[in-house]
């Protein structure tokens, strides 16, 4: 950010996550080209670029999403901190993966139950059954979505009954009801109008104290908001990567310098 | 500008068919109508005289005025019971293996292909069918079993066909939003596809049985009986087990059946009777219609997507 004072030294950041050598394929299409990038703890990165440029498709690596659909295929290294264990290694359990990860869609995507049901869902498959205990995570969850006043006296109404804004609140106290190590957001303000995506811009901007972050946008401005990192991609490359003013008022490649401008993208 | 008049002749002309359209929809969509209603009309003018009370608590008899559909009534009734016991789990759970399940290859493109021809094959080969494997080869006899079986393969496609719409109606968000939490598949099937498709698949169910009431050539064929003076044993019983499955090899008749029995009878008063009967079944029929469109309504309004 513009106004930090002294940036730390890189190396003295603790790194959450780490890819390395990232070669991802739709059948024979390759879609990311040997991405290798850090993600650094409690720390917002974001992904910028022009559409098509793959940084949907890195962020879901991350959770292992496209293991859902036939013909994809991964190559390389994330490596989750602090155990170091590779994200895309066949023998970690793509559940396992998405137990520590949480997500955010581009649209809000709430389950047609109640607020109540939608944050706590993710417990519930956590094996967590103690009412009491399924309350008070709820209700932390939806205080730390800055959620909490507006809909504490409807718990049990219908999540599809709120506002898109609330909505994706809604979805962001649904991801952080499980302690997520790592949240990753696709887009998750370009469904939403100028004051709700306010919202959560500054509620992303709060949540870095608390957990990482790493944010796909296709919107500049708000990158240089809410990150403290961005990478650049194009075209399935990595092409810049560094502290967000640095990439945004420094960058190293003329490439990077026209998306930035507008020039291009 | 001004507008040529070339233009406004086209524009007239596009209107004109607008126009021509409207009408022709609207008397095709007469025609039907006033088929159906000229036919409930007759019917009931033939019909309604008989429908009393006892209409539906005397069995078959020898004189017109004596006869009721009873026996029909609770047969067709017990009948669909057995059908949807077999159909709907049968049905639910292979629309839901081949929607969510089943990879995308020429196996399961075949498989699809066939369930969809199964629900054009006349229902009188089904009849052949259960016949020669339910009746024959089985043992099962003309029971109310044979006939609930036959007529649950009769809707199955319907059934499955009908799920399997209902799921895909199921938005991809929705699937990755639990995938993203955690979920397995089959607590993302368990959890959110299926309740969220449930008013899909009931409707479908409904709009099948809705069909097997009616269906007469495959009970005619597995021989169901059309003059019956009794009713199935009770499935409940008073004393120990209570539960009782000899209704399974009951025989029966049905309300196709008993129709079809009175209209090919010589004396005028048996025709009031089966102009009766069919009122009643019309009526079950639209009822079941009813239900459908009313559980689809209720339950469909907390999914708005």
């Amino acid at each position: 950010m513009n106004d930090e004072p002294r940036k730390p030294d890189l190396a003295t950041l603790a790194m959450k996550a780490q890819a390395r050598e990232l070669n991802f394929f739709y059948g024979a299409k390759q879609a990311l080209k040997s991405i290798t990038l850090p993600i650094y703890d409690k720390h917002v990165t974001a992904l910028i670029g022009p559409s098509g440029c793959g940084k949907s498709t890195f962020l879901r690596c991350f959770n292992r999403m496209h293991d859902l659909y036939p013909g994809t295929r991964y190559e390389g290294e994330i490596r989750l901190q602090p155990d170091d264990v590779n994200l895309l290694s066949r023998e970690v359990d793509p559940i396992e993966v998405r137990m520590r990860l949480a997500m955010v869609f581009q649209k809000p995507n709430p389950f047609p139950k109640s607020i109540f049901e939608n944050v706590a869902y993710g417990l519930r498959i956590r094996g967590e059954k103690r009412r009491t205990v399924l309350m008070d995570r709820v209700e932390k969850a939806l205080k730390d979505a800055a959620l909490w006043n507006e809909v504490k006296d409807r718990m049990d109404e219908l999540a599809t009954t709120l506002s898109g804004g609330q909505q994706q609140r809604l979805c962001i106290a649904r991801a952080l009801a499980c302690d997520p190590e790592l949240l990753l957001f696709d887009e998750p303000t370009s469904a939403l109008d100028p004051i709700a995506t306010a919202s959560i811009e500054e509620l992303i901007h709060e949540l870095r104290q608390k957990v990482t972050i790493l944010i796909v946008t296709h919107n500049m401005q708000q990158a240089a908001r809410v990150s403290d990192f961005t990478a650049y991609m194009y075209l399935g490359d990595l092409i810049e990567f560094g502290w967000t003013d640095d990439v945004f008022f420094r960058p190293q490649k003329k490439q990077t310098e026209d998306y930035i401008t507008g020039r291009f993208g | 500008m001004a507008i040529a008049a070339g233009l406004r002749q086209t524009i007239a002309r596009a209107k004109r068919n607008d126009v021509l359209f409207v009408a022709l929809g609207v008397a095709a969509l007469l025609f039907a109508a006033c088929t159906f209603v000229a036919l409930f009309i007759d019917m009931v003018g033939d019909g309604a005289a008989r429908l009393n009370g006892d209409f539906f608590t005397q069995f078959a008899s020898r004189r017109a005025e004596r006869a009721g559909i009873l026996a029909a009534w609770v047969g067709s009734f017990v009948v669909m019971l057995v059908t949807a016991l077999f159909a709907v789990p049968l049905g639910v759970s292979a629309g839901i293996y081949l929607e969510e399940y089943a990879p995308r290859n020429r196996m399961t493109a075949l498989i699809e292909i066939n369930i969809n021809n199964l629900a054009g094959v006349p229902s009188i080969v089904y009849g052949l069918l259960a016949l020669g494997l339910f009746v024959h080869t089985f043992g099962l006899g003309a029971s109310v079993l044979t006939a609930g079986l036959t007529l649950a393969l009769l809707i199955l496609p319907v059934v499955i066909v009908a799920t399997r719409e209902a799921i895909r109606s199921v938005p991809g968000a929705i699937r990755e939003a639990a995938y993203a939490l955690g979920a397995t598949r089959w607590q993302m099937v368990q959890h959110h596809v299926l309740p969220y498709s449930l008013p899909g698949i009931l409707t479908g169910v409904i709009i099948g049985l809705s069909r097997a009431i009616g269906e007469t050539a495959p009970i005619v064929t597995i021989g169901a009986v059309s003059f019956i003076a009794f009713l199935p044993p009770s499935p409940v019983s008073s004393s120990f087990p209570f539960l009782n499955f000899d209704w399974l090899a009951s025989p029966f008749t049905a309300m196709p059946i008993q129709i079809f029995n009175w209209t090919s009878r010589p004396e005028e008063a048996f025709q009031a009777n089966a102009s009766a009967a069919a009122l009643v079944l019309v009526a079950m029929t639209l009822l079941m219609n009813a239900l459908a469109i009313w559980l689809r309504y209720r339950l469909r309004r907390n999914l708005n997507w």
